[in-house]
């Protein structure tokens, strides 16, 4: 499993805060795990394919090449505005 | 060097942390650095909730702080950052840099700002008189991160 979270504006527009993907042992890259779930409905489709969209792959900020394993904890965001 | 990092609801006195900072005796200076809630200029807030990644965002901070480490001499480096409801006026963001001379300090103290405000996990939601709204990411805070690069 793949362990999936979501953030500030995105978890709201969303309606999910986290969301558990079954890889079956397979890697994946980011990029492939953003398709699976831009193919649940119109809405998750549209807010995934955000331009400024962020991604951490176990805590770590990454580009969407990063690959994915199974136990993985993944997480999207917009912008940060901290500070 | 000493890197002290927390994020939390409570708020933070500046007091003593500069007290805390000023113990390493061989600094010379000290740089602090504190970030509040603003008034809007086209709407009322009445408060801002600070919404993080628990985790990511206490290594996040850790990170920036070594990074400053291996640009300049530091003695200390303190970082704390708020969580949850902030009213007006309230402190967000502390940052302190205890180092040999002064130069260190402000640069390490602005570079780990622009860092934070980049690459922190942290988002903030305004309440406002017309409503709710998350907090757009600025170009202008971009392009401070850039002139480190």
């Amino acid at each position: 499993m793949i362990n999936i979270l979501f953030f500030a504006a995105l978890r709201e527009r969303l309606d999910c805060e986290q969301y558990l993907l079954s890889c079956e042992g397979n890697a994946l890259n980011v990029a492939a795990v953003l398709g699976q779930l831009k193919s649940r409905s119109s809405l998750w489709q549209q807010e995934l394919e955000r331009a400024d969209l962020l991604c951490a792959l176990n805590q770590q900020l990454v580009p969407l090449s990063a690959t994915v394993q199974d136990g993985d904890e993944l997480a999207f965001f917009p912008p940060v505005t901290g500070g | 060097m000493s890197v002290f990092v927390a994020v939390q609801s409570d708020d933070f006195c500046l007091a003593s942390e500069y007290d805390e900072l000023r113990r390493h005796s061989t600094c010379g200076a000290v740089v602090t650095f504190s970030g509040l809630v603003r008034e809007l200029s086209d709407n009322i807030l009445h408060s801002m909730t600070l919404e993080h990644y628990p985790g990511m965002t206490e290594q996040a901070l850790v990170a920036i702080a070594e990074q400053a480490q291996q640009r300049w001499q530091l003695g200390a480096v303190h970082i704390i950052h708020r969580v949850g409801r902030l009213k007006p006026n309230e402190q967000i963001v502390f940052v302190g840099i205890a180092s040999a001379h002064r130069a260190a300090a402000f640069a390490a103290c602005e570079f780990i700002m622009d860092y934070l405000k980049n690459r922190a996990p942290f988002w903030k939601k305004e309440h406002t008189a017309n409503g709710d709204y998350w907090v757009a990411a600025k170009a202008s805070d971009q392009h401070a991160l850039a002139r480190w690069e």
